[in-house]
């Protein structure tokens, strides 16, 4: 039973990290620019596709995942450059508008490029198999997901915290006028941070690659997760980012391995059946819902 | 502010050849079409259900396929358990949408702006995530309805009837927020989307105005919903998914958000799109989307703002 | 004096600051009474406590014989009291008479009123017939019909006035009513509240010294959160202290 809880955290952790990477980039455009991104979750499936047809091509994992990151840094920077900017004045509905049309572009020239079905990605050779971990095996590929989100998290932190590119954008997030008051070139910063975000977003979607499949409106279903994360951790927080992706990991994974579970030991192998996966499925939206009406704005929020 | 006779005039002539239509398609031989005007026409009374919240009350909710799809299912659920009538099964689907959003409302109501439309987007997943993990509900894969309600004395298996039944739904929906946005309670409204603070500061309950108005908005997308599935034949889970309350918040803000007819116009205009571009190509959705750009970057006002309609804000 | 709202020990804090700090303070049933004091004495905050924008962290407030710092703002309104603001709160984008009757609207506050949903407001004769009789009262009776983002600034303000007063308030806070206003509306502002002498208990926040010498009954010197005098206009200009904390020599 331990063995199977250990291994279910794992699995959390590794799927939080993840999130958190497409988090990160989410909460900072929210934070700083105050703007809706729907299509956030395009840009995590477009690294995906991107990493997949790179991996095939060359035969490496690690080249996939390379092309993946800077092909959508690119990507991310013309859109921010030809649309987005346009849209940081308006309201929240016309971003919703606009974002979502997005989704549709990108959906539809995905599968205008690739074609309706999946893409295949395997992970690389080295780590297709088990590791031995306290007594048992954990598949060697999701250590070095943790690992990769481990060292992005790092990296991270001390950007924000320990950079003067950090405190600019610490500073934006808080209050972006008087940033610019100050005499922070809020803009180009927040494209280069965009352009950052649509990096971390393809890695993610190259990393779980293997592990989910990668097709299209494979973005929608993360999107999703990624809002309640940085609801949970506070717009515009990166430390907010982090804490809410590993509480939504954890608390999607444990709950899903383990409610249906829990409820067959209380209650009757029907109810349990009907109740167990309905109850882990909304697990996470009713943890955003209590989080929110302890703490409204979120656990870290970057306004002061 | 009273309607001017051009108007009216206007507006009776849509209604009349919308009525009509039904022969005329038949005549041309495309009685298919009978079926697809229906659901335009059920779409739009759902997006002007959602346009009720969110341009005149000022709430933009993330989760009104909660109470459409849930409409939907209601419908079907009953259907199962045997109750037939629509007469019955009907204003049930409209109680259940109800009772859902007082209480989703009373609670997000709470929270303002971001959170506001966080918490309603949760609250719909919530209830998809509940629906699908039902095995009574079909799953993955929605639930059939075996035949269409019964509304006697008419007889909704017929494609003609179902249309005429959802036409005077959005016609009598349309008239009836026309009254309300003209009543007090409209003109409260009016000021709480204006001034939120100085209606509190003037003694209005502003939080409980606000929920009526997200209840009647869910009420109308309920029977929307129960309209639906009469249409499709199935409740399904694509229904209750956020991308639905994306779809329908859309078709708000591209016909003109708050516009009497902003709800209706996008409605149309997004379905009628997808339509005509489907089939001429495969990928009808990347030229949406990029109709759907160029509406946000030139006409702010949507559809309705272009054509100069009247404002249902100044009804 | 019939003492409509009494403060004892009011205290407020943001943070490490005790913006209210055991304020106590005595207002009469018809009286106009203003509030001076110099920035950051804390006199928004005050206001924003009686209204209920904020609540106190300890203190009293009575007002007609009740304890009111725990209640909600739309409650305080319903027992009668009503904010005017500085920085000009008014709905921009419908008629100068709209606004006004939404006022009126308000003070019906049996359940139903507002969620009223048949007839037309339009046919509420009586409540259009008020809603101009404020207008007139404030001089705004030909602006009726315009909208009100396009009245002047000291028509907003006189607006802002009319619509505080269509709800009948026992005590009426004025934050600032001539806030941005040339003298020639100032005089104008002065002339309505003088006109409120005796039919309505004002309590008014200004810093044009001239005006408030000139309407206030009684004048209370708000320093550093606290009340430290409160008495008729000719004790405040002539007190010590208060000449030191705010008024220097300005006044002869």
């Amino acid at each position: 039973m331990t063995q199977l809880v250990l291994e279910q955290l794992l699995n959390g952790l590794q799927f939080g990290l993840m999130l958190f990477l497409i988090a990160s980039g989410l909460t900072l455009v929210f934070g700083i620019m105050d703007m809706i991104n729907l299509s956030h979750g395009s840009l995590y499936m477009g690294g995906a596709y991107l990493g997949a047809a790179a991996a095939q091509a060359s035969g490496s994992f690690v080249t996939g995942l390379l092309a993946a990151m800077l092909g959508m840094a690119v990507i991310g920077v013309v859109l921010e450059l030809l649309l987005l900017r346009k849209l940081y004045l308006r309201d929240h509905l016309a971003q919703v508008l606009a974002t979502f049309a997005l989704i549709l572009i990108a959906n539809d020239l995905v599968r205008m490029i690739w074609g309706p079905q999946p893409l295949l990605l395997n992970p690389p050779a080295a780590l297709a198999g088990p590791v031995e971990l306290f007594g048992f095996s954990y598949p060697a590929y999701r250590l070095l997901i943790i690992g990769v989100g481990l060292l992005v998290a790092l990296f991270l932190y001390v950007l924000v915290s320990h950079t003067r590119l950090g405190m600019w954008v610490r500073a934006g997030a808080a209050n972006r006028t008087m940033a610019e008051c100050m005499g922070v070139d809020v803009r180009w910063l927040f494209t280069g941070l965009f352009a950052l975000g649509a990096a971390l977003a393809a890695a993610a979607g190259t990393l779980l690659g293997p592990l989910l499949a990668v097709q299209v409106g494979m973005g929608e279903s993360i999107l999703i997760l990624a809002f309640v994360v940085i609801v949970i951790g506070g717009i515009g927080s990166i430390r907010g980012a982090l804490v809410g992706a590993l509480l939504v990991g954890i608390v999607d994974t444990l709950g899903r391995a383990l409610l249906p579970t829990l409820l067959r030991a209380v209650s009757s192998p029907e109810v349990a059946g009907h109740l167990g996966p309905a109850l882990a499925s909304i697990m996470i939206y009713l943890l955003m819902a209590a989080i929110l009406f302890w703490r409204p704005q979120g656990l870290f929020p970057a306004r002061a | 502010m009273k309607a001017s006779p051009r108007s009216n005039a206007i507006e009776a002539a849509v209604l009349f050849v919308a009525a009509l239509l039904p022969f005329l398609l038949q005549a041309m031989g495309e009685e298919f079409y009978i079926g697809f005007a229906t659901r335009l026409l059920i779409f739009a009374l759902a997006a002007t259900s959602l346009n009720f919240i969110v341009g005149y009350g000022g709430m933009v909710a993330f989760g009104h396929a909660a109470f459409f799809g849930g409409g939907a299912y209601i419908v079907a659920f009953l259907m199962q358990a045997g109750i037939v009538s629509a007469w019955i099964a009907w204003p049930l689907a409209v109680l259940a949408a109800v009772v859902a959003s007082l209480a989703i409302g009373a609670l997000s109501l709470r929270t303002r702006g971001v959170y506001f439309i966080m918490i309603t987007l949760a609250f719909a997943q919530m209830i998809y995530y509940s629906i699908i993990s039902l095995q009574s509900a079909g799953g993955d894969d929605g639930l059939p309805l075996e035949q269409r309600s019964t509304l006697a004395p008419f007889d909704l298996a017929s494609d003609m009837t179902l249309y005429w039944v959802a036409l005077a739904a959005l016609a009598g929906c349309l008239i009836a927020l026309r009254r309300l946005a003209n009543s007090r309670y409209g003109r409260a409204l009016a000021g709480l989307r204006q001034n939120e603070q100085r209606m509190e500061a003037l003694g209005y309950p502003v939080d409980r105005l606000k929920l009526v108005c997200f209840v009647i908005g869910a009420g109308i997308a309920g029977l929307a919903g129960a309209l639906l599935v009469n249409q499709n034949g199935l409740a399904s889970p694509t229904q209750l998914y956020w991308t639905q309350s994306g779809m329908l918040l859309v078709m708000v803000i591209l016909g003109g958000v708050g516009q009497r007819y902003g709800g209706m116009l996008g409605a149309i205009a997004l379905l009628g799109l997808e339509e005509a571009l489907g089939l001429m190509t495969e990928y009808a959705h990347l030229y949406i989307g990029l109709a759907l750009l160029a509406v946000v970057l030139f006409a702010p006002r949507g559809l309705a703002g272009l054509a100069g309609l009247t404002d249902l804000r100044r009804a | 004096m019939n003492t409509l709202l009494e403060i004892a020990g009011l205290k407020r804090h943001f943070g490490g600051l005790w913006a209210t700090n055991g304020v106590d303070l005595r207002i009469g049933r018809g009286e106009i009474h203003a509030l001076i004091g110099p920035n950051g004495a804390g006199k928004t905050t005050l206001i924003h406590l009686i209204s209920g924008a904020l609540r106190p962290d300890a203190g009293r407030i009575v007002f007609a014989g009740a304890d009111i710092a725990r209640h909600d703002m739309h409650e305080r309104v319903a027992r009668g009291i009503t904010r005017s603001y500085q920085i000009t709160q008014i709905f921009p984008h419908l008629p100068v008479l709209e606004n006004v009757r939404l006022a009126v609207q308000s003070r019906r506050r049996d359940w139903g009123s507002s969620f009223r949903m048949c007839r037309p407001a339009s046919a509420d004769f009586r409540m259009i017939e008020e809603a101009e009789e404020w207008l007139g009262r404030v001089g705004l009776a030909e602006a009726a019909g315009q909208l009100a983002t396009d009245l002047a600034h000291g028509q907003q303000r006189a607006l802002e006035l009319a619509m505080a007063l269509a709800t009948r308030p026992q005590l009426l806070l004025l934050d600032e009513p001539m806030a941005g206003m040339g003298p020639e509306e100032s005089a104008h502002m002065a002339t309505l509240i003088a006109s409120l002498k005796g039919e309505q208990t004002v309590l008014l926040v200004e810093h044009d010294m001239d005006i408030v010498f000139r309407l206030a009954d009684r004048i209370s010197v708000l320093v550093a959160g606290r009340v430290i005098v409160s008495a008729t206009p000719d004790v405040v200009r002539n007190h010590p202290e208060v000449r030191r904390a705010y008024l220097g020599d300005d006044i002869q």
